[in-house]
């Protein structure tokens, strides 16, 4: 049962995320995007990580695609898309990702190597983390745990950036006084 | 009957589903009534008291006094909006069209499988949440689900391509993620009190439930119960915050180019989110199926236990839900300028100071009480 939802969802994911990429019509890829981050929400919850997955729909489909799609009515980004391909930097951009993906694929299965296959550690409901290091579990709490925990200098990281980003946009966005 | 043994397990979560759907359904037509009851009661009118069904409005005093109440109303609203002509306007991008009703409905009939409404003492002597599903996300769940309601709006006023709509369906969009961030932030001290360490409830609404025996939330966060309530009415789209549709500026709003059923699908989205709304502010702020603060569970187990804790819970709704339609025809709409500097620079200031004030609180009353 849960392969058979595996390979919906996923063929769910790629095909939305190929019409994102080739839909000329801006709001009919916002959709497809949105379809995207939907279903990889439901690959997620088939791995048992409820709370990405939660977090996922909430942050992803629910807050940030509102607000591209608020911005793709608002400015009406629905131009003639026709000489796409004969921009330059379109098309130096596409070329290298396309590149990068044949390397990162490449490099995981050729040579004998293959993707590494981590063995699942038992699920505990409510780790202490003293001691023995910090299992591997599905509920929230525990995702806390170690957030606040073993990974607090990466969690500070991401905030002080976030805020950086956040005083950028003030910055920009700032109308000058009269008189500056 | 080995058959049936055998495809139980499956088919049980498939009749408590639709069991739930239908009970649900039945409130959001019968909340159709009850708005057009109390908005005639407050403006001095009657309000529907004419349907009347052939057989049932004939008994002698019962249906003539179910008829004045209107109670056989919602059976002909609903009959109408199924026969009139569907209509589908030339201009309009037909695909998007026909997906917005069901986008709008569709998240709000999914919230409730996290609802919890009653509870139940097992065999173990363990109390249980009356839920579909018992997870420990069901906060975080309601939330993300709902937010993807306002898709509906959105491609509704986009792919109606006329300009009332679409502005109703901008409005829309830009209202909701203005009020997401406070309702998120005026959530997060209830948890960080309901979660204390060493429970075992999480994020689940059934914990915020049983934290509150004693006292209800509302008592004691009373800025994050007023944040919260406020936050709902603008993402519940319900005057005095429906700029969405605001009939006085932009026509009908975002429903402006749908008729008959799909505008109904709309209706019914809209008090399905209403209830939604208040069944989740009752679980969070009111004590849910708590009796009286001091005086949480008077009932014991068993059967009649059970039945009154889902009976006093959708009590509290139905209040929740008549305070929702008071506000509607009490105050006036805000404008438009004023509902954003409202939701930026009034509600998220303060839910940001509600939740440092309350983590240093619960910071100090860790360190002295340990």
């Amino acid at each position: 049962m849960t392969d058979i939802l595996f390979y919906i969802f996923a063929a769910i994911t790629l095909i939305s995320a190929l019409l994102m990429v080739v839909s000329p019509n801006a709001v009919n890829g916002a959709i497809c995007m949105i379809i995207c981050f939907v279903t990889t929400a439901a690959l997620f919850v088939l791995l048992e990580a409820y709370f990405l997955a939660v977090i996922q729909v909430l942050v992803y489909a629910g807050a940030v695609m509102v607000l591209f799609l608020f911005i793709i009515m608002l400015l009406d980004v629905n131009k003639d898309t026709s000489d796409l391909l004969k921009d330059k930097m379109t098309l130096g951009a596409s070329i290298t990702g396309f590149t990068l993906l044949v390397i990162l694929i490449g490099s995981a299965f050729a040579g004998g190597q293959h993707l590494p296959e981590t063995a699942l550690l038992p699920v505990i409901e409510n780790p202490t983390g003293e001691g023995a290091g910090i299992p591997f579990t599905t509920s929230a709490k525990s995702f806390g745990y170690s957030l606040f925990t073993k990974y607090m200098l990466p969690f500070q990281v991401t905030g002080f950036l976030l805020l950086a980003a956040m005083i950028g946009v003030i910055v920009v966005s700032k109308k000058h006084s009269e008189n500056s | 009957m080995e058959l049936l043994d055998a495809s139980l397990p499956y088919l049980l979560p498939i009749v408590y589903a639709l069991a739930m759907i239908s009970v649900f359904m039945g409130l959001c037509s019968y909340s159709v009534l009850a708005e057009r009851k109390v908005s005639s009661w407050i403006q001095g009118r009657v309000g529907p008291n004419r349907t009347r069904l052939p057989l049932l409005g004939h008994i002698p005093i019962l249906g003539n006094l179910l008829t004045g109440l209107g109670i056989f109303q919602p059976a002909a609203d609903g009959l109408k909006f199924l026969f009139k002509e569907e209509i589908v306007p030339g201009h309009v991008n037909k695909f998007y069209y026909m997906l917005a009703p069901v986008v709008a409905l569709a998240p709000a009939l999914t919230t409730m499988v996290v609802l919890p409404f009653g509870r139940y003492i097992d065999v173990d002597g363990v109390t249980q949440p009356l839920v579909l599903a018992d997870v420990d996300l069901g906060m975080l769940i309601i939330l993300g689900i709902s937010s993807l309601g306002v898709y509906g709006i959105v491609l509704a006023g986009w792919a109606s391509n006329s300009k009332y709509p679409f502005l109703g369906g901008i409005r829309a969009s830009a209202q909701m993620i203005s009020y997401e961030l406070a309702m998120g932030l005026a959530l997060l001290p209830v948890f960080m009190w309901a979660a204390t360490p060493g429970s075992e409830y999480g994020m689940s609404l059934f914990g915020a439930v049983q934290s509150q025996q004693t006292l209800w939330l509302f008592i004691w966060q009373p800025l994050s119960a007023l944040i919260f309530l406020v936050a709902l009415f603008a993402e519940t789209n319900r005057l005095p915050f429906d700029m969405a549709e605001s009939e006085t500026d932009l026509v009908g709003g975002f429903h402006t180019e749908y008729g008959c059923f799909k505008f109904g699908l709309f209706f019914v989205a809209e008090y399905a989110h209403v209830i939604m709304g208040s069944a989740l502010f009752v679980l969070l702020f009111l004590g849910g199926w708590n009796f009286l603060p001091g005086l949480a569970d008077p009932w014991g187990g068993g059967l009649i236990g059970t039945l009154m804790s889902v009976g006093w819970f959708t009590a509290k709704v139905f209040a929740m839900i008549f305070f929702f339609i008071w506000m509607r025809w009490t105050l006036p709409r805000f404008r438009y300028d004023q509902v954003m500097s409202l939701g930026w620079k009034i509600l998220l200031p303060l839910a940001v100071g509600n939740l440092v004030f309350n983590t240093i609180i619960i910071a100090l009353y860790d360190t002295f009480t340990r």
